[in-house]
């Protein structure tokens, strides 16, 4: 007990441990948002004719589209003008190896915990760093490029692999989807692009961080993973901003592509600057995930342990139009001091026989507001298909909110679709029994918690397990008593 | 929201026959007209009505330039409760009937008053539209501007009223549209008991559109039994507005059986704004046809220490559509609350469908709150096992069918209701 106790004493000793800025020199747009700020970007990364095309068609839907008001979340209203658009650390070339990367950077990652080479040589952990919108470094790629699979920055791939992009861009999340989409399809920046080919089993997990660094910047990130028949890979998003007191917006697309057989796992842990413990400053996490089943026994899994954001808006959802294929959503999403979290998923049965999960646990602590908001849809042709939903909320303290908003409609009758749905908090007895046996009660609550959300930590590969512990209890610091 | 041009000529149609109606000078119901006009008619887009297409139904069916119909019904027999002894309030085509109504409990333990009177001479004034507000629901609007006729029950402290009060709405379509806006206001005093049934009952051919808004309000101790029984066969299009306001101590359990009608809109609201209440909130919905049933029902936990127990259940056939919206809240200090909720359904043909909802909104920590919702079809195997004993295929199903919703009866005492609600269940069934 001594040694977690010793975790607990340092985490709760801590502030925001990734709050820190590094000095890169950026080479930015200027402010606001016009098809010049859309063209400039594309210029700069030096893109072809159609995918500027497709940029401006996306902006101008963009302008005639209106903010969502229905997420349960409250946040003052974003100057769209105010905002830097492209920030690319200044490099005149990408670098080849490790070694051309700018050593700042490199410091950068040693202090986030995810040092290229350590992760390169210990791990097997192949990263995708992105810092500030333009994908520094790939490591594992050759090793993986052996296997047929293509692992690169979204404007490598633009660059090299066109015509995957030119077939995939869109195809799950199309540019008009929904305001941050299409805000996204017309400025973003960078990303990751991932191409498994038939029949391959990715041998590691494929992991990317996320990280917004200079000061103003929105990040636009894209992610575009496609499947080919019979293949399958897991691939984790983690993601860091430094402390910062303005709001910044963080508006990123993720689209999964499955064919027949194929198996996508993507695992998240969001631990962005949630603002501090009076509300002030934090990310507005308003993100788009969208996983396509578009073949036969197809499955697709999106994990996630939500701690960070001042506001999060975010549905990973997923569509299954192949017969016999399968969606699962696990989600644990915890919210302190005064963070929103609007989260839940969305899934979408087309085909025969599909089945999809849900377990969702909320946590919501200090003056938050969590919400579980999640559509099952069985169109009419998918018959005998199958969903079970279970959304759990444990609430700390009388000042927090938890809100559950399941949308079920049913179309087809040979579908059994089921939810459950409770509200609970820590009971006095479970507190009690660790308090007997020695355990103190910020103790007995991270253990508590970490029991309540084992269902979902389970699913996560062992590295981002482990983290993600550590970021439960982190956020819950100082929510009891 | 973004009307479209119909709407706002409907909105602008409706507005002109306010101004014919005899109480349009009265300030009151210019308020909620303007409260209408502003909040506007939903249409698909509009998250509380995206399944209820009440407008278009409107639109398409009634003209609000004419003036409502006549009727010359002189009979209830047909649509009263056999074996039931119980007090009736007749409202044909929204107008109160002296003459078809009948009271049965004395002066002492029942009284009522016009609504209209009452207001004017301010014996209900501490209550009218007190938990009712206009500005709740757009139907809420249009009934506070538009209401013909109402009635001022109240029930006086410590007092049990023996015989059940059935409300009774009629609405005549024989001739033409029949269009009725009515209201009710019930005040349970401390202590008290009652009974009270609402069921709408319809003659002819011609779309009926009856917009209802009541308010009843439990106070401390008291006792309600609310049985609403909604299985008109005609063309109704009805939107009921119902809030019950509990104080401390008081019991309630209510009873909603829907059958049939065009669109049936519910929004029931129970506001349990007292310590150690209890609420039993039964449902069940048994469509067939073309049938749209839609339940809006909001239980608002406001004080702590009080215990509700949630359960709608829905039977889908033909091409019918059920629509469930449970909305339960635990606001801030609400503590020591239990609420729990249960939506089931089941869908007999692949062209029916069910879109619910069940939704949590808690505020406080120290609750226990659930909610569960199913969908799904009889059991294969259990239809299975009663073939296999000589059962016709279409009574296995109606015994099953039987099993799942007979549950929803439980919280009724009274016997003759409970066997008459019992048979209606039965019959629907067994057409299944």
């Amino acid at each position: 007990m001594t040694k977690d106790n010793q975790v607990l004493e340092d985490i709760t000793s801590k502030e925001y441990e990734h709050g820190w800025a590094t000095d890169l020199e950026a080479d930015e747009s200027p402010k606001g948002l016009s098809e010049d700020t859309v063209r400039f970007i594309s210029s700069r990364k030096q893109e072809p004719e159609w995918l500027l095309e497709w940029r401006l068609k996306a902006y101008r839907n963009w302008l005639k589209m209106t903010e969502p008001k229905w997420p349960n979340v409250k946040y003052p209203k974003i100057n769209y003008q105010d905002i830097i658009y492209y920030s690319a650390p200044k490099k005149k070339t990408g670098p080849s190896s490790l070694d051309e990367v700018d050593p700042e950077l490199i410091k950068t990652f040693e202090k986030l915990g995810i040092s290229l080479t350590e992760q390169k040589r210990l791990s097997g952990i192949a990263v995708d760093a992105v810092i500030d919108s333009v994908s520094v470094a790939t490591t594992f790629k050759e090793k993986l490029g052996e296997l047929g699979i293509i692992f690169c920055s979204f404007s490598e791939a633009v660059r090299e692999h066109p015509e995957l992009i030119k077939k995939y861009l869109g195809s799950v999340v199309p540019m008009n989807d929904n305001y941050f989409a299409a805000l996204n399809s017309a400025v973003f920046s960078d990303g990751s692009f991932c191409y498994i080919p038939k029949g391959v089993r990715c041998p590691m997990e494929l992991s990317t961080y996320f990280r917004i660094n200079a000061a103003n910047t929105g990040q636009f990130e894209r992610t575009l993973i496609v499947a080919e028949e019979g293949s399958y890979v897991s691939y984790l998003e983690g993601c860091t901003a430094p402390m910062r007191d303005e709001n910044q917006l963080h508006a990123a697309v993720v689209e999964l592509y499955a064919m027949k057989d194929a198996e996508i796992k993507y695992s998240t842990v969001q631990n962005w600057y949630p603002g501090d413990k009076n509300g002030k400053g934090g990310i507005y996490n308003f993100v788009t995930k969208r996983g396509l089943c578009a073949g036969d026994h197809s499955k697709i899994s999106w994990t996630q342990v939500e701690t960070g954001s001042a506001i999060t808006w975010k549905y990973p959802s997923c569509v299954l139009k192949g017969d016999y294929s399968m969606g699962e959503f696990y989600s644990v999403a915890v919210t302190n001091n005064y963070q929103q979290a609007d989260t839940g998923t969305k899934m979408t049965h087309i085909g025969k026989n599909t089945r999809s999960r849900i377990v969702s646990k909320g946590i919501s602590a200090g003056k938050s507001q969590n919400s579980y908001r999640g559509q099952v849809h069985i169109m009419k042709r998918a018959t005998n298909s199958r969903n079970f939903s279970q959304c759990d909320s444990l609430l700390m303290g009388d000042q927090c909110g938890a809100h559950t908003f399941p949308y079920i409609d049913v179309e087809n009758n040979t579908a059994k679709v089921e939810h459950e749905a409770t509200t609970s908090k820590i009971g006095e007895d479970q507190i009690f029994y660790c308090l007997q046996r020695g355990i103190d009660e910020e103790a007995a609550v991270a253990l508590i918690v970490n029991g309540y959300a084992k269902e979902v930590l389970n699913q996560l590969p062992m590295e981002f397990a482990v983290e993600a512990q550590k970021l439960l209890a982190l956020t819950l610091e100082g929510s009891v008593g | 929201m973004t009307a479209t041009t119909s709407d706002i000529d409907l909105i602008e149609k409706i507005s002109g026959a306010f101004k014919k109606t005899a109480d349009a000078k009265d300030n009151h119901r210019r308020e909620a007209l303007a409260t209408f006009q502003k909040i506007g008619l939903p249409n698909s887009k509009t998250e509380e009505y995206r399944f209820a297409p009440i407008t278009r139904a409107l639109e398409k069916n009634f003209d609000f330039d004419k003036t409502g119909s006549s009727s010359d019904i002189n009979s209830i027999e047909k649509f009263l409760i056999p074996n039931l002894d119980a007090s009736v309030i007749v409202f044909l085509n929204g107008i109160y009937s002296k003459t078809l109504s009948k009271i049965v409990s004395p002066e002492s333990e029942l009284r009522i008053s016009n609504l209209k009177l009452s207001i004017e001479n301010g014996e209900s004034t501490p209550y009218f539209q007190k938990y009712l507000a206009n500005s709740a629901d757009v139907f809420s609007a249009l009934n506070s501007a538009f209401w013909q006729d109402g009635i001022f029950i109240q029930v006086p402290a410590n007092t049990k009223v023996e015989k059940p009060l059935m409300i009774l709405h009629i609405n005549d379509a024989e001739n033409s549209q029949s269009i009725g806006h009515t209201r009710l206001l019930v005040v349970l005093q401390e202590g008290s008991e009652l009974t009270l049934i609402e069921r709408s009952a319809s003659v002819g051919a011609n779309a009926i559109f009856h917009s209802f808004a009541e308010e009843i309000i439990v106070k401390e101790k008291a006792t309600l039994d609310y049985i609403k029984i909604q299985n008109d066969e005609g063309k109704l299009h009805q939107v009921a507005n119902s809030i019950i306001h509990q104080s401390n101590e008081s019991k309630l359990s209510t009873f909603t059986l829907t059958m049939n009608g065009s669109l049936i809109r519910n929004n029931f609201n129970i506001a349990i704004d007292g310590e150690k209440c209890e609420s039993h909130f039964y449902g069940l919905y048994l469509l067939n046809g073309n049938t749209i049933a839609d339940n809006h029902t909001v239980v608002d936990h406001i004080k702590p220490n009080s215990h509700s127990n949630e359960l709608y259940k829905g039977v889908m056939d033909g091409n019918s559509k059920g629509v469930f919206n449970g909305k339960i809240f635990v606001r801030p200090h609400a503590q020591k609350t239990n609420a729990f909720q249960s939506n089931r359904n089941i869908l007999l043909t692949d062209t029916s469908t069910i879109n619910t909802k069940p939704q949590l909104e808690i505020w406080a920590d120290d609750v226990k709150c659930s909610h569960g919702c199913t969908t799904g079809q009889l059991d294969e195997e259990a239809l299975f096992y009663l073939r296999s004993r000589g059962i016709s295929h279409e009574e296995a199903k109606a015994m099953l069918l039987y099993a799942f919703a007979a549950e929803t009866l439980e919280p009724i005492k009274n016997h003759e209701l409970k066997s008459y609600l019992d048979d209606l269940i039965s019959g629907r069934l067994n057409k299944f």
